[in-house]
């Protein structure tokens, strides 16, 4: 049967969510997204201009690509509300990736203001998924207020650390019921890979594709990294032991 | 407690650890390790801000002022043509400069509170986010409400520099005006991101005084900043004084290494740091400060009232510009050179 991530009505095939920061250009940003495979694309509303004179980020994004419009900038719920009903009205769909940052510092998001938001995006029929600090109060909260999908972070925005909340999040994937997708820190092909063998339904990358010196590659890489990760959780991965357990067992015989 | 407080007690700092590295960074010492800093500052640079500059432009509304500041083209003892734009020549200019492509513009006036009152920034502000999707202000400095004020109305970026950190130079250098009260101009960075200015953008005039006491200073005046006001980005700027109508000369030279290195400390010392690099620079320099630590840069600008409309060469200049490309030129340049010049980052909510 084909594995596919179901997002409000949405079938996902490719479990690799790609940022567009940060890139050198677009035409590159356009390149990686095709290396990727990309399905489900975020884009700050922010960078987004429909004037004729510049060139429109949306433009360069492949057509059948799923555009989820983030709230980057918002300091709090009001700010990231009236960010998503303008891109509503821009024609930018009604995916929306709730960003909620007073701190700029740890680029660390305000939960208790994304669920506020979420809350409210939800009721006006916005597809909602909430980046958020890794918390199952607060999962299990969003998940009430009704969003598609929680993104909790795996290390803060752009540090290419790694899943350093990898208890915590592993916690989300087990008790949650709406789909974990990891959102920011990834840093390299392995991070997307043990995000996806723990059972996330996808993750979302953009510094570690946009900085590298080969985009279009480390994006590849990427794609074949989440297809690892999530062949290895379906097919499910034996426990770990402490000591040796040999593949021909000394006495197998005697079965 | 204000940055004014830390100023004043900044030689009993001596000792601290922040003062230290920042200090360690500006030393002969580190010059002779550049090479080194500039491949961490980079590094630094690409991980915050990606490869990306951010593109603005200046428009000056008025060159009316009440200050005698021995540097500035817009001194008030200068014998040179004053102008104040009306609000349809504000829409002529944002006219102009939007058809560019530029959305992000920064509003200058002289210090008269007379002649470009608050309520007159208003109204031009109202103008102008026809056609910007961000609007910073540099003018005189404002109380915290009047800062609000601006803020409702659509402004999300305040520039404002001290000129020079050094209270008893600063003395000598504004002789008469309200620009005298130095600790009023201190504190309005602050006042700025009290009030919700979501960028907030300080700088001295390199030129004025010794450069590593500046820019020690500066580096310092952006951490407290950045420390307090978590929500706020900070950023800098480091002009080298120009050439201007006054005639005034620089009392302490800056090298081209010297703001190389200045950059360098500056990126290695605030990673995230907001960098800009004005057109006061040449064309070759600026290119080549780009992948050192910049984050913004000035484009297609003119120093003159009304200059985006009026031609280059009518009208008093604040000062000297050495780099004249237009936006186009400039973002044909970044692509070059492997970045992205980001138009529009913001939009008003």
């Amino acid at each position: 049967m084909e594995d596919i991530l179901e997002i409000a009505g949405k079938k996902i095939k490719n479990r690799l969510f790609i940022g567009t920061g940060k890139f050198s250009s677009y035409q590159i940003m356009k390149e990686a997204l095709m290396a990727a495979e990309a399905e489900v694309v975020t884009v700050a509303l922010r960078r987004v201009d429909t004037g004729i004179k510049s060139e429109n980020i949306l433009d360069y994004i492949p057509k059948a690509c799923t555009i989820m419009i983030n709230t980057s900038g918002a300091r709090n719920a009001e700010e990231a509300v009236r960010i998503a009903r303008l891109a509503k009205a821009a024609g930018a769909g009604n995916w929306i990736k709730i960003e909620v940052i007073a701190d700029n510092k740890y680029l660390l998001p305000d939960n208790l203001e994304t669920l506020k938001a979420a809350e409210i995006l939800v009721k006006e029929g916005f597809v909602v998924l909430p980046y958020m600090s890794p918390d199952l109060s607060f999962g299990r909260r969003m998940q009430e207020a009704g969003v598609a999908a929680v993104m909790p972070l795996g290390s803060p925005i752009g540090s290419n650390r790694g899943v350093k909340t990898r208890e915590l999040v592993r916690i989300m994937v087990r008790e949650l019921k709406v789909p974990v997708i990891v959102d920011a820190g990834i840093g390299k092909p392995s991070d997307a890979c043990e995000c996806m063998e723990m059972g996330c339904a996808a993750v979302l990358i953009n510094t570690a594709v946009a900085i590298s010196n080969n985009p279009v590659n480390i994006a590849k890489a990427f794609r074949l990294a989440v297809c690892a990760g999530r062949a290895a959780y379906l097919s499910g991965i034996p426990e770990a032991n402490d000591f040796a357990n040999p593949s021909s067992p000394l006495t197998g015989f005697l079965r | 407690m204000s940055f004014y407080d830390i100023y004043v007690k900044y030689k009993e700092l001596s000792s601290d650890p922040e003062i230290e590295k920042l200090s360690f960074l500006l030393s002969i010492e580190a010059e002779s390790n550049l090479e080194e800093m500039a491949v961490k500052a980079h590094n630094l640079t690409l991980k915050h801000f990606g490869k990306t500059i951010q593109l603005y432009t200046p428009m000056y509304l008025s060159n009316y002022c009440d200050n005698q500041c021995i540097y500035c083209g817009f001194n008030i003892k200068n014998d040179v043509e004053r102008k104040k734009l009306t609000l349809d020549e504000v829409e002529k200019e944002a006219q102009l400069i939007s058809s560019t492509g530029l959305k992000h513009i920064l509003i200058l006036t002289g210090e008269s509170r007379e002649r470009s009152p608050v309520g007159y920034l208003k109204g031009s502000i109202r103008v102008l986010r026809k056609y910007f999707s961000s609007i910073s202000i540099e003018v005189y400095p404002l109380t915290q409400e009047e800062y609000a004020e601006l803020v409702s109305e659509g402004v999300d970026g305040l520039t404002i520099y001290q000129e020079t950190y050094d209270e008893k130079a600063y003395n000598k250098m504004h002789l008469s005006g309200p620009k005298k009260d130095f600790r009023f101009r201190l504190e309005a960075p602050e006042r700025g991101a009290k009030a919700k200015m979501r960028n907030v953008n300080i700088g001295v005039l390199l030129g004025l005084n010794d450069w590593k006491k500046e820019i020690l200073l500066l580096g310092l005046h952006a951490k407290y900043l950045q420390d307090n006001f978590a929500d706020v980005d900070i950023g800098v700027s480091i002009p080298r004084l120009r050439p201007q109508v006054g005639g005034f000369k620089a009392i302490s030279e800056v090298s081209d290494k010297n703001i190389v290195q200045i950059i360098l400390a500056l990126r290695i010392f605030l990673p995230r740091l907001g960098i800009s690099v004005s057109t006061r620079e040449n064309p070759a320099f600026r290119e080549n400060l780009l992948p050192l630590g910049v984050t913004r840069m000035s484009a297609g600008s003119s120093t003159r009232v009304g200059g985006h409309t009026i031609g280059v060469d009518e009208g008093a200049a604040q000062f000297e510009i050495s780099d004249s490309r237009s936006v186009d030129e400039i973002k044909e340049m970044l692509n070059r050179k492997g970045y992205q010049a980001v138009l529009k980052d913001w939009m008003l909510l």
